[in-house]
């Protein structure tokens, strides 16, 4: 036996060795390989006869095994050592720029509307739209501003042109978000309850005012809808829209062509600090009309009258959009000025929603 | 409209302070714009005698005081000439503003003498512009509150101003009387009744008044006048003047400053000629066009037909209800004046004086409406003021027409009422608000007073009660969800899809712009616009005159005022409306951007790369997918002329055009000043076909075990040929064996050219077999390869490259 201890001591000196691979398989093939020297001693086996070949036998295969394990130990070694020398020649300056990705944006318009459509959504309002080319009947007829009205006049309005021959009075560019009630009733008829926003268009242009702005009309008939649920409607609005835990409005009377009894809405602010916050201090800041839709109104769309009722209300998005995010100056939401978008602008997957806060 | 605290009062009895009066104008609809408390200014000022006064010994015009005040004996040093012993003066002490010298006060030394203060003249005080010496008062007690002794004594001098906004209804809260009685309804006081004037006429009117009968009707149903003779018109007394002034009028005369008095305070406008210079009888009448009148305003008015005129035998003597004539104007001189009071219809007044451009007072109010029924009594008052200020004997009344028949009466229905507002207002306070507007009930019908024209209907009734009974108060309930439960959703399709569309783009790296609707002329004609049905008949400026015809033009301007700012790289969006007719609805939904620039920043994996063609055709793509359109779609090259003729392509679906895309034309960009080149795409948002079958089940997905086989293959064909013809020409080869052909290779060029010959080019794609019921044994995958070289041989007339 005491050659088999001599042949491990042997074979496990030379994979000790063995510094590299190559090395290590030149050894596997001297002791296990097929001509090796441990396997020329199994292939002896044979010769022998029964009972020394058991016991042969047992302590070959024992010393296979560890001159293998140890071969395989051997290998892993080298290749674990082989992997960390290639490691430490793989540095890279991590503190490199990340390779650039383009970073989009939502206009704040674009994203005020959809905060809007989520509030009024969950009431129940439906989006409706209209055209922004209008015929004056339904910016102004309908909404019972006849032509020789003020109010008409109030309205700094863009006309289309019209051709010599065409003796219909001319188009307007929308005054306001109002004529898609008219439309949304003539086509719905009632009970109804939707919200339009849109661009609409006035001829003035100054520090405060764009000749195209935004607006958002609302509009609920029912049976018997009245001014404290418009009022209800609005305080939950501004409340979810302005993100503040109340709000509290003050209406005062007012006057719309289309709407009787008609109401300015304030809603309690403080600007300590030149900062406007909403829903707590001693100011009042105006920031929208409404009423109760006009019975010649109603009548105008094909909605009786006598039978139904109901609030309609209207008010400036870019305003709104200003007041909650801080925005400074409404010509800069017409500008494009890259510098304004991306600063005032919104991540493409910002998608406001009620579970998650509409801004958050 | 704008009135005094003290004039409110003529009619108003109340003692409600003023910013209670103020607060209750704006909750009852007449929104106070400005208050003007002169007092405010004069609050500091306290009442103080002169003990003694002696020369200051070092200044022959100074005098040194002792002057008793509140707070004892001071010493002021004065130069005025009247500082002297025993009057009582006006004191400003240290630490106060003096308002008509800017200054706060302190403890001054004056040629070596200490002065506490300054004892103030009327122009220091900003009181009037007398300044010869400090001012005297006749009465009062030291320490007294000076703003108390002009209260007593002089109360015009700190009457407060308040400044309304009149909605367009409410004509009659144009006088400073029907302000007065919306706030007695609110219960805010008692209005005052008005005396009236009785007129014993002395003599018969040399001038007389006539109406065309074709105004009689409509345009003037009723006007009145009486002459007035041996009449002084000189400066109106103070207290007139002081109101005036007040409200931003400037006092001329005693008989123009009238009838600016009856405007402001009764919503009675009156016109007051000089008689001497009228000659014969005052016709009535529509102008036949042409006339030439001198108004007192001093331009010259060229009439048009229909306007109405006021004539005598010399011609147009005043614009009626919209300004009188320089010729017959009253003068210091005159004596013998004829006084009008007139209806006149609100609509053939607003049209004159917007035609003319005038705004005066009298068209504002007389556009509006003024009360029908006070044409006469008014006319009294204001004959009894001029002669009470004026002197002189006032005629017989001349008159033509009678007043305007306004009488209607609507149905209250307090139920119906409450159930509008939702605030509980008792039946009884409804018809005593109503009651206390002028209207007159009978049992449940209403009749408005007659200076409320704009009542007219039962609506107009509940916006009264409900106004007057304040919505301040008007507590929210609220409204009931139609459904109960989860909300359904609220949006077309076409508006989920324009969302889409907008997300998708800005999440590919564009910055959402929104530009104008309308753009300048000739970036419409650019884009195939500029018709004359789109053209605006009053735009605000030359950029601003037609309606876009496309998106393009409004994003490429953005983009040229970017580089302007030194932003060479962009990536711009809009979604929104184009116009392609005048009419309602020829309008559709677009959806474009443009890229210009490189794709990245210079970046040390030379990531920076020029935008192409291919990027704007990725992007139209992907809004595609976003939106649903079908993967099976034509590219063809029929586009609009803004693209460049060989770098743009249009993605249709049959004859839907879902998208374009390409190089923006170079000529193009030179005309809108945009440094190129650009490409962009634009994406029908409403083209996009919605899906056949809504239902939010997916098609089964068949997974096949089989291994699939790519092959490649590559083409020589001519340079112009295109790859899609040879991708659909090897997906028609077996349709079922055919998973998908993509292209990974072209080689074009000089070099491509030297090997495959001149107008070659090389095209190659890998092609994937999908074996579905057993492998493919090599015979099989021979044959498909060969069919693929046949079809696309014979579509492309090109070879398989070897």
């Amino acid at each position: 036996m005491d050659g088999l201890d001599t042949l491990k001591a042997k074979y496990l000196t030379a994979v000790a060795g063995a510094s590299d691979e190559s090395g290590l398989e030149d050894v596997r093939l001297a002791a296990l390989g097929k001509k090796g020297e441990i396997s020329a001693l199994m292939a002896s086996l044979g010769k022998m006869d029964p009972d020394m070949r058991k016991a042969a036998g047992a302590n070959l295969n024992l010393l296979k095994d560890e001159i293998d394990a140890a071969l395989r130990a051997k290998k892993a070694g080298l290749a674990d050592a082989a992997l960390d020398e290639r490691l430490r020649s793989e540095w890279l300056d991590v503190t490199l720029p990340g390779r650039p990705r383009p970073q989009g944006s939502i206009h704040p318009v674009s994203q005020v509307m959809e905060e809007l459509t989520a509030i009024f959504g969950d009431m129940g309002f439906a989006v409706a739209e209209g055209p922004q080319i209008e015929s004056d009947w339904y910016n102004f007829d309908a909404l019972n501003i006849p032509p020789e009205h003020p109010a008409r006049q109030e309205h700094d309005t863009f006309f289309m042109a019209r051709a010599a021959d065409d003796a219909r009075p001319p188009h307007v560019l929308r005054t306001h978000t109002s004529p898609v009630q008219i439309r949304a009733m003539t086509a719905q008829g009632a009970p109804i309850r939707v919200i339009a926003p849109g661009r609409v268009y006035r001829m003035d242009m100054d520090q405060t005012h764009a000749p195209m702005f935004h607006q958002v009309e609302g509009l609920a008939i029912d049976r018997n809808i009245s001014m404290a649920n418009l009022k209800w409607t609005l305080e939950e609005f501004c409340r979810a829209f302005f993100e503040v835990p109340s709000v509290e409005l003050r209406f005062r009377a007012s006057h719309f062509p289309f709407t009787e009894p008609s109401a300015e809405v304030d809603i309690r602010c403080s600007w300590e600090g030149g900062q406007l916050k909403i829903g707590q201090g001693d100011s009042w800041l105006e920031i929208l009309g409404s009423g109760m839709v006009h019975p010649k109104v109603l009548a105008a769309a094909g909605v009786d009258p006598a039978k139904w009722q109901g609030f309609a209300f209207g008010m400036g998005i870019d305003r709104i959009a200003m007041l909650k995010y801080g925005i400074p100056d409404l010509r800069a939401f017409f500008e494009s000025d890259l510098r304004w978008l991306r600063h005032y602008g919104f991540a493409a997957l910002d998608m406001p929603d009620l579970p998650g806060g509409l801004s958050s | 409209m704008k009135f005094t605290l003290s004039w409110l009062k003529d009619h108003l009895d109340t003692s409600a302070p003023l910013d209670v009066l103020t607060e209750a104008l704006t909750d009852l609809g007449l929104e106070v714009e400005e208050v003007v408390n002169p007092a405010a200014k004069l609050a500091p000022f306290t009442l103080a005698k002169i003990l003694h006064a002696e020369k200051h010994p070092d200044a022959d015009k100074l005098r040194v005081c002792r002057v008793l005040t509140d707070e004892g004996e001071k010493q002021i040093v004065c130069g005025a000439p009247n500082a002297r012993e025993g009057i009582t003066v006006v004191l400003c002490k240290p630490g106060d503003y003096v308002p008509g010298i800017d200054v706060t006060l302190g403890v001054g030394i004056i040629r070596g003498v200490e002065s506490h203060g300054m004892m103030a003249s009327e122009r220091e005080l900003e009181l009037s512009d007398e300044h010869n010496g400090i001012i005297e008062l006749p009465s009062g007690e030291v320490g007294q509150r000076f703003i108390d002794w002009l209260a007593l004594n002089r109360p015009a001098t700190v009457d407060p101003m308040i400044h309304i906004k009149i909605t367009p209804n409410r004509p009659d809260a144009l006088g400073v009387r029907g302000v007065a009685r919306d706030l007695a309804a609110r219960g805010l006081g008692v209005l005052k009744p008005m005396a009236a004037a009785v007129i014993a006429g002395g003599f018969a009117s040399p001038i007389g008044v006539a109406i065309d009968a074709a105004l009689k009707a409509k345009g003037c149903p009723h006007f009145a006048g009486r002459t007035i003779r041996g009449v002084t018109n000189g400066p109106s007394p103070d207290w007139l003047q002081q109101r005036l002034k007040a409200i931003g009028l400037r006092p001329i005369s005693a008989l123009v400053d009238i009838t600016n008095y009856f405007t402001y305070g009764l919503n009675r406008p009156l016109h007051v000629f000089d008689a001497g210079k009228v000659t014969g009888t005052l016709r009535i009448h529509a102008a036949a066009g042409g006339e030439e009148f001198l108004a007192l305003d001093g331009k010259t008015y060229t009439l048009r037909a229909g306007m109405m005129a006021i004539s005598d035998a010399a011609g147009v003597e005043s614009l009626a209800g919209i300004m009188g004539g320089e010729v017959s104007g009253c003068s210091e001189a005159t004596t013998d004046v004829f006084l009008e009071s007139a209806f006149w219809d609100p609509i053939t007044i607003a049209a004159t004086g917007r035609a003319l451009k005038i705004n005066s007072d009298a068209r504002y109010r007389f556009e509006r409406g003024v009360d029908p029924a006070f044409t006469l009594a008014g006319l009294d008052l204001a004959t009894q003021m001029i002669l009470d200020l004026c002197g002189g004997e006032a005629s017989d009344l001349v008159q033509d027409g009678a007043p305007l028949d306004v009488s209607r009466a609507y149905k209250l229905d307090p139920a119906r009422l409450i159930s509008l507002v939702g605030m509980d207002i008792p039946e009884a306070v409804q018809r005593k608000t109503l009651e206390d507007l002028g209207f007159t009930l009978n049992g449940d019908m209403a009749t408005p007073p007659t200076w409320r024209p704009d009542v007219l209907g039962e609506a107009d009734l509940v916006e009264e009660v409900a106004r007057i009974a304040s919505l301040t108060k008007l507590q929210g309930r609220p409204l009931p969800r139609v459904n109960t439960g989860v909300p359904r959703p609220i949006l077309t399709p076409l508006q989920v899809k324009e969302r889409q569309a907008r997300r998708t783009i800005a999440a590919l790296g564009y910055n959402e712009c929104v530009t104008y609707s309308f753009i300048d002329a000739e970036a419409a004609r650019l884009f195939g616009g500029g018709a004359d049905a789109l053209r605006i008949e009053n735009p605000i400026s030359s950029e601003m005159t037609h309606m876009r015809p496309d998106l393009l033009p409004g994003l490429l301007r953005a983009a040229a005022r970017n580089q302007a700012r030194g932003f060479a790289d962009m990536a711009l969006f809009e979604v929104g409306p184009i116009f392609t007719g005048g009419e309602p609805g020829e309008q559709s939904l677009l959806a474009s951007g443009l890229l210009i620039g490189a794709v990245a920043p210079r970046d040390p994996f030379g990531s920076r790369r020029a935008v192409d063609v291919f990027d704007a055709k990725a992007d139209a793509e992907a809004v595609l997918a976003a939106l649903g359109a079908p993967t099976r779609v034509q590219i063809t090259r029929k586009v609009a002329d803004w693209w460049h003729p060989g770098r743009s392509g249009a993605i249709g679906l049959g004859p839907i055009l879902l998208a374009t895309f390409g190089e923006v034309h170079p000529r193009v960009l030179q005309a809108m000043g945009v440094k190129g080149p650009a490409v962009a795409f634009s994406v029908f948002v409403a083209a996009v076909p919605l899906p056949k079958v809504k239902t939010p089940t997916r098609a089964a997905l068949t997974l096949s075990d089989l291994q699939a086989v790519d092959r490649d293959f590559a083409f020589v064909v001519d340079a112009k040929v295109e790859a899609l013809t040879a991708v659909n020409a090897a997906l028609g080869a077996d349709k079922l064996l055919i998973d998908s052909v993509k292209v990974f290779d072209q080689f074009t060029g000089e070099k491509a050219e030297s090997q495959m010959g001149v107008g070659k080019k090389s095209i190659a794609f890998t092609v994937r077999l999908q074996p579905r019921e057993k492998t493919l044994t090599d015979g099989e995958i021979e044959a498909a390869s060969a069919k693929i070289v046949e079809k696309v041989s014979k579509a492309t007339g090109g070879t398989l490259r070897s």
